[in-house]
């Protein structure tokens, strides 16, 4: 459509400002909205479960040896009593506000808290992810082009290994190797005893931190402690993203146009990488933005055998101790990360897919 | 993590360390004590709110007492901590403490009888859940400043009736005893909170140590209070990590990057031990491990049944498998170094015995239901009884369920019988004597959830209920003992509560650390006694 025309006296008319902005205006809209409806959801669904759940927020205030009346008075202070969707409304009208609640035990506000967990989270999945991408594309990729040879059984060895062994007993044994009998690593915790609160938080990020402080003593340190952890998160999805790079690779490398590329003399490195793996690339961005959502989510066991105070431990820490402000504030947090990542999804198709602008 | 996990990572981290031997331990640094433990049960520092364990720890460690219990004398039990002496008036119903010289605060502040008094009135009107521990004397927000009174160099406090001195006292010693900065306390208020929420994440005491960081489920950092006035200790830092993983403790430990493990399990605790360079204490806890039967099921309630469940334990099965390093067999309510603590346990798996009680009551086909919380050990106590139950004709249907479900029908009475574990809220027998034994109204109405006894609709005796508040309030020490030893006795013979076991805590240190305590069943674990 043409944005605009000439008028009588040979000058451009400019289009009407919607017509020339309103499909980009309307796809913000249709994103906001999608985004919005699917927070609520998502928040009605956590907070229903949450209050069906066969937990009592009470009793892990006043302990199991209090008194009725004591009982009944955080009941009350809880707004326990009013009913369901009264409940939700409140609780809405503070998310709204950013306000996601003191956490029931330790009455600190929840913002709080995840502010405090989430970076630890996100420093260890963005680096695990960086593992998982830089070896599982090529893996995968190579496991194609030499389908059924010996580099494609180990890939498929590497990726078994990967999907069935548990990450709890994967993470010890790591950790009894390379921490405990090799000392090439650093062991549980985020850093040594001797670097606690030396650099001032900034991001929440300590080897981020320890760069914009310039102490490269604890960025070596924090390197130490959080390698093998984020290794471990990035074998995961290693596995995961090589067998699917493999997968769309053989898809590719058996359709005409390679075929035809081959025929016509080009040479294998070209197919491969300039025409194979450049269809696949927005197949793979969906996979791997839904492997870092994942970490993002946080490993429970990973943060457990590391002492990793992640937000994956942190919910399941408030959700064990039925805090529902700290879970649902949580479950908010990640369910924004997966569609913030489904956006920059879709902002990336549209870089690499030209039908998709 | 669930027993085949478990199973599976103990295997395969002993059969790794089998094959070699850990790389070259690194050590802590000399001056400074650093100790795994799970501390995500903190959820205040402040001590007029603080009541679980970690937090306890913590407090110990910052905040001095006008009583206090000596890590290294704990069976001495209290002695003058920041009140050099104590007068109890003719009428028995107040104590006048005399405030010793020279104890400042960590700001430099002087300790006075003032602050003594403003933090026992501060804990009284906050109200928070260990509160009681305060009100039961008669204290209310009310009438604090009558009843706790500053007066120069001494402090006096107006109990509503006599109580026994070493009952007050005991108390005393419990982390809300703990005395706080007045002066910087108030000057953080915020909206009248008298300071409630900055004391939350900060320390204002006159104790060995003062708080640097408490970072909930990661750490907590800890070192010396500057202006202490006692004995400096030797570790100069404290660094408390969060480990909850007991394999992740034991290689830290066995590593050297900490000097003590907390919480290793019986696999990892042999297999520390084993390592060499490493040492396990035990000590006795407070927690007791009880089956109670429900008054007013129309069997259980038969005095024949209650004595024939009690031979129906397999008490020393359970102590020596999957309780082993972690129980022991105790059998009164009273834990073991509390004091009037009995150390009588005369019953034993005998089934012969319970048939025969169970003949003399006339019980045929009897079925009954169990609620257990989903705790590994308890339900396994469940599955046990179900064992010995079914030997004599008894079938127990277990119901394993959440705090929620379960506590909440043992707290309605509907349940035929309950697994539970019970600890101790401060270092007085009144604390369980008045939960297990005393119930002066057992009906419905009276809905007295917070008294064991009333959830098992247990109609204590008058006489039992007399002698559990005589036992308050008398002042011959030695006398009082003797009573709670009397109580206990009749308690094991009639009361529907079977008494089983009591906590032991298995702490794993490397074998330079000396004079460490968790506190055993009386306090918090204290470290400015330590050395390396």
């Amino acid at each position: 459509m043409a944005l605009s025309e000439n008028n009588s006296e040979g000058r451009p008319i400019r289009a009407p400002l919607f017509h020339r902005f309103g499909p980009t205006v309307k796809v913000i809209l249709g994103t906001l909205t999608s985004i919005i409806v699917t927070l609520l959801g998502l928040l009605l669904v956590t907070f229903v479960i949450g209050r069906i759940m066969p937990i009592d927020p009470v009793l892990s205030i006043v302990g199991e040896r209090a008194s009725q009346a004591n009982y009944d008075a955080v009941y009350l202070q809880l707004g326990l009593d009013k009913p369901l969707l009264v409940q939700f409304l409140y609780y809405l009208w503070d998310v709204i506000h950013l306000d996601f609640g003191t956490s029931l035990l330790n009455a600190r506000p929840v913002a709080e808290d995840i502010a405090r967990v989430f970076p630890a989270t996100l420093e260890l999945a963005t680096i695990g992810i960086f593992f998982g991408i830089v070896l599982g594309v090529p893996l995968g990729v190579l496991a194609a082009v030499n389908q059924g040879k010996w580099i494609d059984q180990i890939a498929r060895v590497v990726a078994l290994i990967g999907y069935s062994m548990p990450i709890f007993w994967l993470g010890l044994i790591g950790l009894l190797i390379f921490y405990g009998i090799l000392g090439w690593v650093g062991g549980p915790g985020r850093v040594g005893i001797f670097y606690v609160d030396v650099v001032p938080s900034v991001t929440g990020m300590i080897l981020v931190d320890s760069i914009i402080d310039g102490n490269w003593a604890v960025f070596k340190d924090a390197f130490s402690h959080i390698i093998l952890p984020a290794s471990l998160l990035g074998y995961y999805s290693l596995a995961y993203i090589s067998r699917m790079t493999r997968s769309f690779m053989l898809e590719q490398l058996s359709a005409e146009y390679v075929t035809t590329a081959r025929v016509k003399g080009m040479s294998e490195w070209n197919v491969v990488w300039k025409h194979a793996f450049k269809n696949i690339r927005v197949q793979l961005i969906t996979v791997i933005a839904l492997s870092y959502a994942g970490l993002l989510e946080g490993s429970v066991l990973t943060e457990i055998i590391f002492s990793w105070p992640g937000i994956g431990s942190y919910i399941t820490t408030a959700l064990l101790s039925a805090d529902m402000n700290a879970v649902m504030g949580g479950t908010v947090v990640v369910g924004l990360i997966f569609i913030l990542l489904n956006i920059f999804s879709d902002l990336l198709y549209k870089i690499f897919d030209p039908r998709a602008k | 993590m669930n027993v085949f996990n478990r199973l599976l990572t103990g295997v395969a981290i002993g059969a790794a360390v089998s094959m070699s031997s850990l790389a070259a331990y690194a050590e802590t640094p000399a001056n400074m004590l650093v100790i795994a433990n799970r501390i995500d049960d903190i959820i205040t520092i402040d001590p007029a709110e603080s009541f679980e364990f970690a937090g306890s720890d913590v407090s110990r460690n910052i905040y001095n007492r006008l009583v206090y219990l000596d890590p290294l004398d704990l069976d001495a039990g209290y002695k003058p901590g920041l009140a050099e002496s104590w007068t109890v008036s003719e009428d028995g119903k107040s104590i006048t403490f005399t405030m010793k010289e020279g104890n400042t605060f960590e700001s430099g502040n002087p300790v006075t009888a003032e602050d003594a008094a403003f933090s026992l009135q501060r804990a009284v009107i906050l109200n928070k859940t260990p509160s009681f521990i305060l009100t039961q004397f008669g204290f209310t927000p009310e009438n604090v400043a009558e009843t706790i009174k500053a007066d120069g160099n001494t402090l006096t406090i107006t109990t509503d009736k006599k109580y026994a001195t070493s009952f007050i006292l005991n108390c005393l010693t419990a982390t809300i005893g703990a005395v706080v900065d007045k002066k910087t306390v108030m000057a953080n208020e915020v909206d009248g909170d008298m300071g409630n929420t900055w004391l939350k994440t900060n320390s204002a005491g006159s104790g060995p140590y003062k708080l640097d960081s408490w970072k909930p489920n990661d750490s907590v950092t800890l070192s010396l209070n500057p202006n202490y006035s006692g004995e400096k200790p030797t570790m100069e830092r404290v660094i408390v990590r969060h480990v909850t993983e007991s394999a992740s403790q034991r290689l830290l430990l066995e590593r050297g990057d900490i000097d003590i493990a907390r919480n290793l399990n019986p696999e990892d605790i042999s297999g520390a031990t084993a390592a060499g360079g490493i040492k396990v204490e035990d000590e006795l806890k407070g927690q007791l491990m009880y089956l109670a039967l429900n008054g007013k099921h129309p069997v259980l309630s038969k005095p024949e049944v209650r004595q024939a469940f009690k031979y129906l334990v397999d008490y020393a099965g359970m102590q020596d498998s999957f309780l082993k390093g972690q129980y022991t067999t105790h059998q009164n309510f009273l834990p073991a170094t509390y004091l009037g603590a009995s150390k009588e346990n005369p019953f034993s798996l005998n089934i012969e015995k319970a048939k025969e009680l169970l003949a003399e009551a006339g019980v045929e086909g009897l079925e009954i239901e169990a609620g257990v919380r989903e705790a590994q050990e308890r339900i396994e106590i469940a599955q046990t009884m179900q064992n010995t139950l079914a030997q004599v004709g008894i079938k127990l249907n277990i119901t394993v369920g959440t705090a929620k479900q379960i506590l909440g029908r043992y707290r309605s009475r509907e349940l035929d019988m309950y697994v539970g574990i019970w600890g101790p809220d401060y270092p007085d027998p009144q604390t369980n004597a008045g939960t297990f034994a005393y119930n002066p109204d057992n009906s419905d109405e009276a809905n007295a959830t917070g008294l064991l006894a009333w959830r098992t609709a247990w109609d204590v005796s008058d006489e039992m209920n007399a002698k559990v508040e005589a036992a308050v309030t008398e002042g011959d020490r030695d006398k009082r003992i003797q009573m709670y030893q009397e109580i206990q006795q009749e308690f094991r013979e009639t009361s529907p509560f079977i008494v089983m076991f009591q906590r032991i805590e298995q702490s794993a240190m490397r074998d330079n650390v000396m004079n460490f305590s968790t506190g055993q069943a009386v306090s918090s674990a204290a470290y400015w006694q330590v050395t390396k």
